[in-house]
């Protein structure tokens, strides 16, 4: 913060109000936090620099989440592919990531997270990561392979309905939006 | 007129446009694709628009910002977001907590500008009539510290209690109508009390929707389970923990069947469990009884011979029962071996049965002491005529007009006024409740938690990790608290009109005090499961504390004479007698002619039958209603599933397509966005044109 900080102009922030499911309030908050990750040089001109995505993955909403990783690595439009996340790209997580966010925005980023090849299915070698995220990076609470198997092939029964042995988009979205819970677990508040 | 025609047209304009970019907002896009298609259409919209329809945009904005400061503190959400950490639990307890502010923030507006402020500003003043006077006997000790904080004193002869008001019919200029006004305010508050609940419930049961689906259960668990709002290392650590012993649980029950060795051991413990619990509960019953009964005989020899704890230890007694309680019933519990989350609901209910059971034992030695109030209020009108007549010192015949001789009305001799002494008795109980929370929170968090860190270096077991270790933060016992303290509030609102300001100052400070406390010193719970389900469970609580609450109020209106002189009913034989009055009076002569027919029994029994008929015919429809709609939903879930097999396959050929291409798809899409947005544009234009036309015409 301080005199180098730049403010959000009145216009862009009612565009960003119109396109996001973001209040104004939260919209202002993202924009001080993403100017404290920011280089004291690049304060300026908030519109063009990206954060590095070491620098996202110490924002403390972030630090204890398994999938930190591949949230930057979705939502982050650089060409580099490198996780970096712009203004825009920040306000997209927290906009996916809101309370009014709807089901269908949540289930869409949620597959892409998931997805940790980006092939845009979710196949045996994702599921597997997936569970590895889940159960911590600690050895004795890993699953044996046993178990990992026994798992993914009950996974596979339940959600795969054209039984090609991965689960594509809808049919996540359908297993998705029967869950109760997911909604109010996929959720974000800076 | 043409001029508001024209606005008019604008604003649909801007509505369209404002329809369009909602549909934005619910694409998975990233955000420069949104503005590019947005800077598009903003190159049509044309300089008159932009300015008349900024206006309207402005004041829709402004609304928002009020809205927005009503509804935030920053402390909350600093608190909401702390709280956070700890997993949604947790946020969800403070997320009622403010729901619940809300509530008495609107009872408190009630009681405060239609009660107290009109008899405080309108009515005649303290000391110009005896009820409005402390009497003589009191005077000397009226403003100690210690008789204000038990509510007697100037307390008991203020606004406060329902003693002090006047049943004069109309106050001040404004013929205020005193009486009318108190009844509705003191039912106003129960309906509108009954309206919020039912509307949140039904609100949470849409959202439910039928959640209780087992098929998907391991999909679910791999991809739902994980809180997002989890912000903590620690909190993380016991997620992970949690989802771990959650897997291999489930892959062990879906292995091999659950061989249930010992069932009879289980069985007999669970029912000894039961047993040790219902003689809990009828000894904390006849605890409840006993001291009642003590203090009633305390009462009638006078309280100034006894100290404190005699005095106040019907609201100590059921504080502490309901502060030991609950951990013995935790103790039992462990007996039963149960799932955590079956655990938990017996919890709930067995506390729940301690509460209420605790509640109406008071309630009905309160009833006993209004009996007996009431046999002395006969005596003081004896006495009354006796203390008139010496007032004359049998001079005069009793019928004769003579000259009123003025006496102060603190010498007045004073019936016991029973419904200041209902409301004196809510108001002691809800203080002393409260003193109990937060010196348990003090001692049982804040000094446990000091303890524990400072005198780990030279103890000789770790204090943190074994006995007694930091605190949890208890959410559903925390809720119970709050919804039975909402509870006494309706009970006691109509005899104490200050109740809801005591309560919504006691919910602000709870607020912070607890933030502070869970940020502090709690640990995040161990077991960290979702109490999802659990929304509509506490709303249901909600709701029957809330009948049940109101039921020994409108027993007390219905069938108790008010006290006669005291209170905005006095002089009436019944204090719902107050609409009769009122019908006569202020109505016209047909309107009360009306209302006669139309309480008769004759009209009202065929229409009570006919509420009956229409409930029974409204239920079995519902019925119907549901199971088409279990079968509405399998033929959906068949579809779905066809419809996923088969844009399966298109999908499959769209994902061989190469980039390009699924761009130049995407592009097209955006094309058509674009293409109906200039048409609306066009049809817009057309119209204001055609309004200028016939303007200028």
């Amino acid at each position: 913060m301080g005199a180098t900080a730049s403010k959000l102009p009145k216009d862009q922030l009612s565009e960003y109000q119109e396109l996001t499911f973001l209040t104004k309030q939260e919209i202002l908050l993202a924009h001080k936090r993403f100017n404290e990750l920011l280089e004291r040089e690049d304060r300026q001109q908030i519109g063009g620099s990206r954060v590095p995505m070491n620098k996202i993955l110490t924002l403390p909403e972030l630090k204890s989440n398994p999938f930190r990783r591949r949230i930057c690595q979705v939502f982050s439009t650089s060409d580099l592919r490198d996780g970096s996340l712009s203004f825009e790209d920040f306000l997209d997580l927290l906009s996916a990531f809101s309370d009014s966010a709807t089901l269908e925005i949540k289930s869409h980023y949620a597959f892409r997270i998931f997805d940790f090849d980006d092939d845009g299915t979710l196949d045996t070698g994702d599921l597997e990561k997936l569970v590895n995220c889940l159960t911590g990076e600690m050895d004795n609470t890993r699953l044996t392979s046993e178990e990992m198997k026994q798992l993914i092939n009950n996974i596979l029964e339940e959600s795969d309905i054209d039984k090609d042995g991965t689960v594509n988009l809808s049919e996540f979205q359908h297993v998705i939006s029967r869950s109760p819970d997911f909604v109010s677990s996929f959720k974000i508040v800076l | 007129r043409r001029r508001r025609k024209v606005l008019e047209k604008l604003k649909e304009a801007v509505d369209e446009r404002k329809k369009l970019i909602a549909t934005l907002r619910g694409k998975p896009w990233p955000m420069r694709k949104k503005l590019e298609s947005q800077v598009f259409v903003e190159k049509y919209e044309g300089a008159l628009g932009k300015g008349r329809g900024r206006r309207l945009y402005a004041y829709k904005v402004m609304m928002r910002k009020v809205r927005a400061l009503a509804y935030f503190y920053a402390f909350f959400i600093l608190c909401l977001k702390y709280s956070g950490h700890f997993g949604s639990s947790v946020a969800s307890y403070f997320l009622f907590l403010r729901w619940m502010y809300g509530i008495n923030m609107i009872l408190f507006s009630l009681t405060f500008g239609l009660v107290m402020v009109p008899e405080a500003l309108m009515a005649r003043p303290y000391g110009s009539i005896p009820r409005k006077t402390v009497p003589r006997e009191e005077q000397a000790n009226a403003m100690d510290f210690a008789v204000l904080w038990d509510f007697g004193g100037y307390a008991k002869y203020s606004v406060l209690f329902y003693g002090y008001y006047n049943n004069q019919r109309a106050i001040g200029w404004l013929k205020f109508r005193m009486p009318l006004s108190y009844f509705l305010v003191g039912v106003g508050t129960v309906a509108y009390s009954y309206m919020v609940v039912i509307r949140t419930m039904a609100r949470n049961a849409k959202e439910d929707g039928g959640g209780d689906d087992t098929s998907f259960n391991f999909s679910w668990k791999i991809f739902t389970s994980w809180d997002y709002l989890i912000g903590n290392t620690e909190t993380a650590d016991n997620k992970f923990a949690s989802i771990t012993t959650s897997f291999k649980e489930a892959i062990v029950e879906e292995q091999e069947s659950r061989k249930d060795d010992n069932i009879h051991l289980t069985r007999f413990l669970r029912v000894l469990a039961n047993f040790l619990v219902l003689c809990c509960l009828a000894g904390s019953g006849y605890l409840i009884y006993f001291v009642v009964r003590r203090s009633q005989k305390f009462a009638l020899e006078g309280l100034d011979n006894y100290g404190w704890w005699e005095r106040n230890e019907v609201n100590m007694v059921m504080s502490l029962l309901g502060m030991f309680c609950p951990m013995l019933f935790d103790v039992i519990s462990t007996l039963e071996n149960y799932h955590p989350r079956i655990a938990l609901q017996w919890q709930l209910g067995r506390i729940f049965a301690l509460f209420l059971g605790n509640l109406y034992t008071f309630i009905i030695a309160l009833m006993d002491q209004i009996n007996l109030k009431r046999a002395e209020e006969e005596k003081v009108k004896f006495n009354m005529t006796i203390w008139q007549a010496n007032l004359y010192n049998g001079t005069l015949p009793e019928n004769s007009t003579a000259i009123p001789i003025m006496v102060d009305p603190a010498d007045v001799p004073r019936g016991p006024c029973w419904e200041t002494m209902v409301g004196q008795e809510f108001v002691r109980l809800i203080i002393s409740d409260t003193m109990t929370t937060y010196i348990t929170l003090l001692i049982g968090d804040f000094l446990r938690a000091v303890l524990v860190r400072f005198l780990n270096h030279c103890w000789c077991w770790d204090l943190e990790y074994g006995f007694p270790s930091y605190s949890e933060f208890d959410v559903s016992g925390n809720v119970l608290g709050l919804i039975f303290n909402q509870g006494m509030i309706w009970m006691g609102a109509f005899y104490a009109p200050c109740l809801p300001a005591l309560n919504l100052l006691r919910l602000h400070v709870s607020m912070y005090l607890q933030c502070w406390a869970v940020m502090c010193c709690n640990v995040p719970q161990e077991r960290v499961f979702k109490a999802s389900g659990s929304n509509n469970f506490y709303m249901a609580m909600l709701l029957v504390i809330l009948f049940l609450s109101t039921l020994p109020a409108i027993y007390t209106i219905v069938s108790i004479p008010p006290s006669f002189d005291c209170g905005p009913f006095s002089g009436k034989s019944r204090m719902f007698d107050v609409i009769q009055e009122t019908l006569e009076t202020d109505f016209p002569a047909w309107f009360g002619k009306v209302f006669s027919y139309a309480s008769n029994p004759g009209l009202v029994l065929p229409f009570l039958l006919l509420m009956v008929l229409a409930i029974y015919y409204l239920h079995s429809t519902s019925k119907t209603y549901k199971h088409a709609n279990l079968e509405l939903k399998k033929k959906l879930q068949a579809l779905r599933e066809k419809t996923v097999l088969s844009s399966d396959t298109a999908r499959n050929k769209m994902s061989l397509q190469t980039p390009r291409e699924k761009e130049t798809e995407l592009n097209a899409e955006l094309c058509v966005i674009q293409c109906n947005t200039i048409t609306i544009r066009y049809n817009t234009i057309n119209k204001i044109s055609a309004a200028y036309n016939s303007m200028l015409i």
